[in-house]
């Protein structure tokens, strides 16, 4: 044992460097958030749950091309479409499987319409598996629910596109 | 045999041959959007663009030139590189970046070659063209900004299908292709513009935004409308068939195919009978299978049983069906439903000998009561490309449109006994004379056609020009499995049992004893049956058939059949085994086997040549026929009449509803 080493052990050095580094979290801000009463800060690019987004004036925008169910790599997304009354191509069915979607964000990026985007919203467990199954009806009634978020967070994300 | 060098190989080439053909001989891929082999050349669209020397020092549209000695083709110069550039960039000036609303997306040509060729941008940024949508019919759609003018459309319309209703009207860039009148295009193949179509400009209506080409299941079969046996390839999603597009067979269809092969596919998902039926009291009551199945069984036959197979049965079913008649000792086998009696001791006597292929090479042609436009629409256009090449054609029967030239001898029968002197003329010029029968003279004037044989030299070394025209898929089949009787249909009437093997187009009511439908549309049979047997349509079930020229072809299932349908030959084989004779196959390779036991020549698939030995007949035909036996082509078998993209085909082209609606 060396001589430096026995004067730390006789005068509790480590003891009191230990305490000495709790006492110095103890008086820092804290790192840990009060959720759900506090959130921590989302990016704008940020993948939440899905939405379909619609144009200003109430018309969907999705157009059935079907760019998001062939990207799908988990195979999550399910479409089938037909001419609506005016002619113009639009999905009966556009389901999501939430269960089996992996949020990697290909089909947004494969959208050329914005249409299907995954927004900022993470708080959507359910109680039971089917719930996870988003249909259509769901999935435009979260676009109308989150479309200022989701407008802003494009906007703020449009410049590195 | 000019011999060219292409990129420094060189090869030789046919007589005739173009630079672009020449360039496909030697492996090079030339992209192109006006080029059609099938077509004639029009040389406008310009992507084939190669350079060749010696010539100009420039690049040249190597579709329309012809291949010479000691040519020397470059595809992969700078030049040529540059050129295709250019051209794709002009292309693309006014074509509409709407490939995500577009049907074509995903088996475009356009798109594909703009990723192969082109430059990956844009340098243009004023305004686009837009045109006008045009009417096409219940089949085209139209979205004519797309349009990139290739005038392969018009190039079909004119030289296959033979209707001048397509056309060109301005020019440059305001060049419009439209139909004449906007009127729908009144062609039984205008279907097939949809496939020419290089882009999205013409797409099919009925399958309008229903699904991507990658989606799809691709399953090969044989379509069963007509007794062409085109070779078609099923494209279905899930449990449904969405499209059927033809396959080429240069054989058999080429690349075409009718509208009815095409459309009819929307008729498999409705009318359809998805579960057993027994008639109780008058009225069909849902069952299952034990109970029907109990409910035939308790009939006393006696022996008396027959069979009757549809227009659309594969040889499979039929053979199990003449399988569990033989163990119930009968052999009450017909399939000619509307009461054709024609012999068939020799099936070359009812056979189409020339060959589809072969009826180009023919270079006289009488057609005696029929009216192939409708009765065989592939046939009819051999019969034009025979025609382009010097043919002449006679006819006897009702004059009726067949998008070529025919001489009328009228519509009595009588003149088969005594051939005007043009017509013998010409057929004793002839080298390779060819005679049709059809459909209408088949019943009274079969014995006077085969005397045309001797009369006009049809049958000689390596040519056979006597042919006989069938409407059903199955017939050939049938006929080969002996479903035949001396006196036709009318000796199965008294039958105890009957089994109806979707057949719809017999006279029900006059068969007595107990009926039992074995079909999958609830169509005239089904209204008919004492017992209702749901069964597989031509989609769902893998399937042998004979075509009219006696090739035979197999179908692969595509689909499962709805509900507790089941295969036909799977009912016979329950069915046998409940009425105490099960039959002794297990599978469908079992039952192949004792197909081919039973007839040799389904062991293989192919053409097959029947030996030459018609029966002598004799006799002199008499009567003036006073139609055809289809009445309308699109309603001819329970799937197209259970198919709304067939009735309003019927409703427009034959019964002259308009449905057009104004362009946009």
């Amino acid at each position: 044992m060396g001589i430096a080493q026995t004067i730390k052990a006789f005068t509790l050095y480590e003891f009191v460097k230990a305490h000495a580094l709790t006492l110095k979290y103890f008086f820092k801000p804290k790192a840990t958030i009060n959720y759900p009463f506090e959130k921590n800060p989302l990016s704008p690019r940020f993948r939440g749950e899905h939405a379909l987004r619609r144009y200003p004036n109430g018309e969907e925008r999705c157009i059935a091309c079907k760019l998001c169910e062939a990207v799908c790599p988990a195979q999550a997304i399910t479409i089938e479409a037909e001419p609506r009354d005016d002619g113009s191509r639009r999905t009966t069915r556009y389901d999501i499987d939430m269960t089996k979607c992996i949020y990697c964000g290909l089909c947004q990026e494969a959208c050329p319409v914005d249409a299907i985007v995954e927004g900022p919203n993470l708080e959507f467990a359910t109680e039971t598996r089917e719930e996870l199954i988003y249909d259509k009806a769901k999935l435009l009634d979260n676009g109308d629910r989150w479309e200022r978020a989701i407008a802003a967070n494009l906007a703020a994300d449009a410049p590195y596109r | 045999m000019p011999k060219v060098k292409v990129d420094g190989v060189e090869i030789e080439v046919p007589q005739g041959a173009t630079v672009l053909q020449a360039c496909e001989l030697a492996g090079k891929e030339i992209p192109r959007f006006c080029y059609h082999e099938r077509l004639s050349i029009a040389g406008n669209c310009r992507m084939c663009l190669v350079e060749v020397k010696p010539g100009p020092p420039k690049p040249q549209a190597s579709c329309a030139l012809p291949a010479a000695e000691n040519q020397e083709i470059f595809t992969t110069t700078p030049m040529v590189k540059h050129a295709r550039e250019g051209i794709m960039e002009f292309l693309l000036i006014n074509h509409p970046l709407d490939c995500p609303i577009c049907d074509q997306g995903g088996e475009c040509d356009l798109q594909d070659q703009s990723v192969a060729y082109g430059r990956g941008h844009s340098r243009y940024a004023e305004n686009k063209r837009a045109v006008t949508e045009k009417y096409m019919g219940p089949i085209v759609k139209t979205i004519m900004t797309r349009c990139i003018q290739c005038t392969r459309c018009v190039r079909f319309a004119e030289e296959v299908a033979g209707v001048e209703e397509i056309g060109a009207i301005y020019r440059g860039e305001n060049m419009q292709i439209t139909s004449y009148l906007e009127e729908a295009v009144s062609s039984e193949l205008s279907g097939n513009v949809v496939d020419l179509c290089p882009v999205g400009a013409l797409t099919s209506k009925p399958y309008a935004f229903e699904a991507r080409p990658w989606e799809l299941r691709k399953t090969l079969t044989i379509d069963v409308m007509d007794a062409v046996g085109t070779n078609i390839r099923l494209d279905s999603r899930g449990r449904q068939v969405l499209r059927c597009v033809p396959r080429v067979n240069d054989e058999v269809n080429e690349e075409w195919a009718t509208d009815k092969t095409r459309h009819a596919v929307d008729g498999l998902v409705r009318k359809r009978l998805d579960r057993p039926y027994v008639r109780r009291d008058g009225k069909l009551h849902p069952v299952t299978w034990d109970e029907a199945f109990a409910a035939i069984a308790s009939v006393d036959h006696g022996g008396s049983v027959a069979a009757v197979a549809g227009d659309l049965v594969d040889c499979e079913t039929m053979f199990a069906a003449k399988a569990l008649l033989k163990e119930l000792g009968s052999s009450l086998l017909e399939g000619r439903q509307t009461g054709m009696d024609y012999d068939t001791s020799s099936l070359a006597a009812v056979n189409f000998n020339t060959t589809i292929a072969g009826t180009e090479e023919a270079d006289a042609i009488l057609l005696v009561g029929s009216n192939l436009r409708w009765e065989a629409p592939l046939v009819n256009t051999r019969i034009r490309k025979a025609i382009k090449k010097g043919a002449k054609v006679f006819a006897i029967g009702p004059e009726t449109e067949l998008t070529y030239k025919v001489e009328w001898l009228g519509a009595d029968l009588a003149v088969l006994g005594s051939l005007p002197e043009r017509v013998t003329e010409a057929f004793g010029k002839a080298a390779k004379p060819m005679v049709i029968v059809g459909g209408a003279a088949l019943k009274g004037a079969h014995g006077a056609a085969l005397g045309l044989v001797e009369k006009l030299g049809l049958v000689k070394d390596g040519w056979n020009g006597f042919n006989v025209v069938h409407m059903a898929a199955s017939r050939m089949g049938g006929l080969m499995l002996g479903y035949a009787q001396k006196a036709g249909i009318s000796a199965l009437y008294d039958a105890k049992l009957s089994f109806f093997l979707g057949a719809d187009e017999c006279d029900h009511a006059r068969f007595t004893g107990f009926k039992v439908y074995v079909g999958h549309h609830g169509d005239r049979g089904a209204h008919h049956a004492d017992v209702i047997l749901p069964a597989a349509s031509y989609a769902e079930k893998s399937g042998t058939y004979v075509n009219l020229e006696g090739r035979v072809q197999r179908g692969e299932r595509a689909v499962f059949p709805p509900g507790d349908a089941r295969e036909d030959w799977t009912i016979f084989r329950a069915l046998s085994e409940k009425l105490g004779r099960t039959l002794a196959f297990d599978t469908i390779d079992e039952l192949r086997a004792a197909m081919a036991l039973d007839c040799p020549e389904l062991a293989t698939l192919g053409l097959k040549t029947f030996a030459w030995n018609p029966p002598a007949l004799g006799g002199s035909a008499e009567g003036v026929l006073d139609g055809y036996p289809i009445k309308d082509f699109y309603l001819t078998n329970a799937i197209c009449r259970a198919s709304p993209t067939m009735q309003r085909c019927s409703a427009e082209l034959v019964h002259g509803e308009s449905f057009a609606e104004a362009a946009e």
